[in-house]
């Protein structure tokens, strides 16, 4: 494997020097460029107290191209879908290559905080987001009372 | 069995038109003059008969049509007598019957001039000649350099009224999509605006230029080394070269991206500029930025399309507004000679409109309807019940097995079929009391559905197996010339029949979808009439036309076949004009009655 980027070094450094409240994100020793990842869910939104885990993966042209970030836990969310495949723009067009790791993982711990059933990943939670929301964060809080505090 | 596989095709022999224009047969150039004097004389009186635009551009359009081509007293009797009686029923139109007459009375010395089966559209110039039919539209075509000279042009102006950079007035001109009238205008009441809009910040100072500064580290691949190379739009926002480098490659090759290809901080909207691409990417990238501009110029522009055919780089500019699209059927010819629907981007399917051809071609895409036609392709001959697939393009089937003469559409007798009562191509709807039963009216329509599926097939068939024509066509002419004696130009009637037979059937294929959706009034009876002409032309042509080489040869048939080829042209242009005018003054009954309907609201 060719050496890791400069930009991959000092990125990881920083996590571990200054990481982000509420977010934890450390790199495989066989390999730099998979990253294991927990987020806390945001206060105030259905997902408090839980924590979530996600697998994140630096491609070989990054950071022209965004990292590959995938939910590990099971979560109920518009945005996310059974497989915890994130729609996010700053993931796909919005793209900028002077964004980073922190950046990314901040932008989804905030879609938590306020999901966006109008542009939906997962159509059927989205439409009882839309629906019935007093429903759809009870089933939100129950999965992560179920998945995410084990 | 099949029909002579020599003469399968007449699709794609397109490319030698020009010749037959411009080497007509000798006897034209001397008897055409005084003719068309007569005809000129005949159009102005038409002209001049204001009683209501309307009808007096459409009686240009059948006198043009007249002209183009006269009736073909030479060749088989009964279709012509058919014919006539058919014209003078078309139109009540006295010029119209006039015309007629004169064409029957100096047919003989006109008899040779072939037009080209898309002489309307060429952009000769027989397009000054020729009055504008019914079914022509206006419509320009640009080669590469025409497009680049416009954007040029248009950038020059708007750096001379405006005094800014030649850069920003591209970009402006494409945040405007080129319209550069309102472009100016904007720009006069709140240029800072309209700067920021399209990504370009106030201060615009000093070109473009790499630096290096002391101390610098780029944000997105953290290098800092010494003497490392940045650069910074307007913004500010500064990374080195070679992540530029890699952002414009990933952007460019990857992306497709050109015009709107934003600085490479997280939400910064700045723009880049050709000046300053150029100098961060080598010349392959910036040659592909080049085209893909232009690419967008066309895209951006709603009048201008990209000539969908394989490696043209054409555009062409039409005025046909996606709402005429009901009315109006806008065939266009690129220079590369591919026609095509302006409104859809389909090879030409006049006189269907496009909304029609959409709803045919799902239709027949359908897969309720495939296990139907697949019973379809192949038949059985009526006498010994071979199993026939048809691989050559006309419609007179002789079973190889038995000899059977028969029809390929119907499976009558083919000896049924040289009269006037051919009626082949016309379905009759069943007695309204079998409709009463559910059953039964579902086999109705879908024996109504099969029947024109049937014979847009066929044509559609005949055309693709005729593919390699063109090739087919040379070979014939180059046999022809050795073995008569006759020059190259002598045998250019070959590549007009061939080219007629291909346009014609295209145009045939997309009169069964029209006439699918055809209500069963008195104007569709007009159309099947038309469309019974052209098919029996064709086909008749189309039989000249596979004989061998020994046989074409012969003078009288070469005379007939040219006269069958203009014949042949002939018809079809009076069928589009026919179909074109009923579109444009929206007098077709649909079938259902509310077709359109969801389209026009």
């Amino acid at each position: 494997m060719a050496a890791l980027p400069k930009r991959i070094i000092k990125e990881t450094e920083r996590l571990a020097r200054e990481p982000v409240p509420g977010i934890n994100a450390v790199p495989h020793e066989d390999n730099l460029r998979y990253f294991d990842v927990s987020i806390h869910g945001p206060q105030g939104s259905p997902y408090e107290g839980g924590i979530f885990k996600l697998e994140l993966f630096l491609p070989d042209d990054y950071p022209m191209t965004p990292p590959k970030i995938r939910f590990l836990t099971k979560i109920y969310h518009p945005n996310i879908d059974k497989l915890g495949r994130i729609c996010l723009d700053v993931l796909k067009s919005n793209w900028s290559p002077a964004l980073q790791i922190r950046t990314i993982l901040l932008s989804i711990q905030a879609l938590l905080g306020a999901p966006n059933p109008d542009d939906p990943l997962a159509p059927d939670v989205a439409k009882r987001w839309k629906e019935d929301q007093e429903g759809a964060i009870a089933t939100a809080k129950e999965w992560t009372r179920t998945h995410a505090m084990t | 069995m099949k029909r002579n596989a020599q003469l399968t095709g007449f699709a794609s022999a397109i490319r030698i038109s020009s010749l037959s224009d411009e080497f007509k047969h000798p006897s034209t150039i001397d008897t055409i003059p005084p003719q068309s004097k007569k005809r000129k004389a005949a159009e102005a009186t038409v002209a001049s008969d204001t009683l209501s635009a309307q009808r007096s551009s459409k009686r240009i359009a059948s006198a043009a049509a007249v002209k183009e081509g006269p009736p073909t007293p030479l060749t088989t009797g009964s279709p012509m007598d058919s014919d006539d009686e058919f014209m003078s029923g078309m139109s009540s139109d006295e010029d119209m019957l006039q015309e007629s007459d004169n064409d029957d009375g100096s047919a003989d010395d006109f008899g040779f001039d072939e037009p080209e089966p898309d002489l309307g559209y060429s952009q000769k110039g027989a397009v000054e000649k020729q009055e504008k039919r019914k079914f022509d539209i206006n419509y320009k075509v640009y080669h590469p350099e025409d497009i680049q000279a416009q954007q040029d042009d248009l950038i020059d102006e708007v750096n001379m009224i405006l005094d800014i950079r030649k850069e920003d007035a591209a970009i402006l001109l494409r945040h405007f999509r080129w319209n550069k009238e309102r472009l100016i205008e904007d720009y006069m009441d709140r240029s800072k605006k309209v700067l920021e809009d399209a990504g370009l910040g106030p201060s615009m100072t000093g070109p473009p230029k790499l630096e290096v500064i002391p101390g610098f580290m780029c944000d997105i691949c953290c290098e800092d080394e010494k003497g490392l190379q940045s650069f910074a739009m307007k913004c500010g926002h500064r990374y080195c070269i070679n992540c530029y480098n890699q952002y414009l490659g990933q952007k460019i090759k990857e992306e497709g991206e050109a015009a709107r290809i934003q600085c490479p901080a997280d939400g910064c909207k700045r723009i880049m500029d050709a000046k300053s691409l150029d100098l961060l990417v080598g010349a392959d990238l910036q040659t592909r930025y080049h085209e893909l501009l232009t690419r967008t110029y066309v895209e951006d522009k709603d009048q201008m399309k990209w000539c969908p055919a394989p490696d043209c780089t054409n555009a062409i500019e039409c005025g046909i507004k996606k709402k005429d699209l009901l009315r109006v059927v806008p065939t266009v010819a690129c220079d590369c000679k591919h026609r095509f629907c302006f409104g859809c981007i389909l090879a030409d399917h006049q006189p269907a409109p496009c909304e029609l051809v959409k709803m045919w071609l799902k239709k027949c895409a359908d897969d309720s309807e495939t296990a139907n036609w697949i019973s379809a392709n192949t038949k059985e001959c009526p006498r010994c019940n071979s199993t026939i697939e048809k691989n050559g393009g006309c419609n007179h089937m002789t079973c190889r097995k038995c000899k059977h003469e028969f029809c390929w559409m119907c499976m009558g007798l083919w000896s049924e079929h040289g009269t006037s009562w051919y009626n082949c191509n016309r379905f009759e709807e069943k007695s309204g009391s079998d409709a009463r039963d559910a059953q039964a009216k579902s086999r109705v329509s879908l024996e109504r559905y099969l029947h024109y599926y049937n014979r847009y097939a066929n044509h559609e068939q005949s055309a693709k197996l005729d593919k390699d024509i063109y090739h087919k066509t040379e070979k014939k002419m180059i046999q022809l010339q050795s073995a008569s004696g006759m020059s190259w130009i002598e045998v250019q009637y070959l590549n007009s029949a061939s080219q007629a037979l291909q346009t014609c059937r295209q145009t045939l294929k997309w009169t069964y979808a029209f006439a699918y959706y055809l209500g069963k009034v008195n104007l569709t009876a007009m159309f099947e009439d038309n469309q019974k002409d052209l098919e029996m032309a064709v086909e008749a042509l189309s039989e000249m036309f596979e004989k061998p080489v020994q046989e074409l040869a012969d003078s009288k048939l070469k005379v007939e076949i040219m006269d069958k080829t203009s014949y042949c042209n002939k018809r079809r242009v009076i069928l589009l004009a026919d179909t074109a005018d009923n579109l444009a003054n929206e007098v077709w009954t649909w079938h259902p009655k509310d077709l359109f309907d969801y389209f026009k609201s």
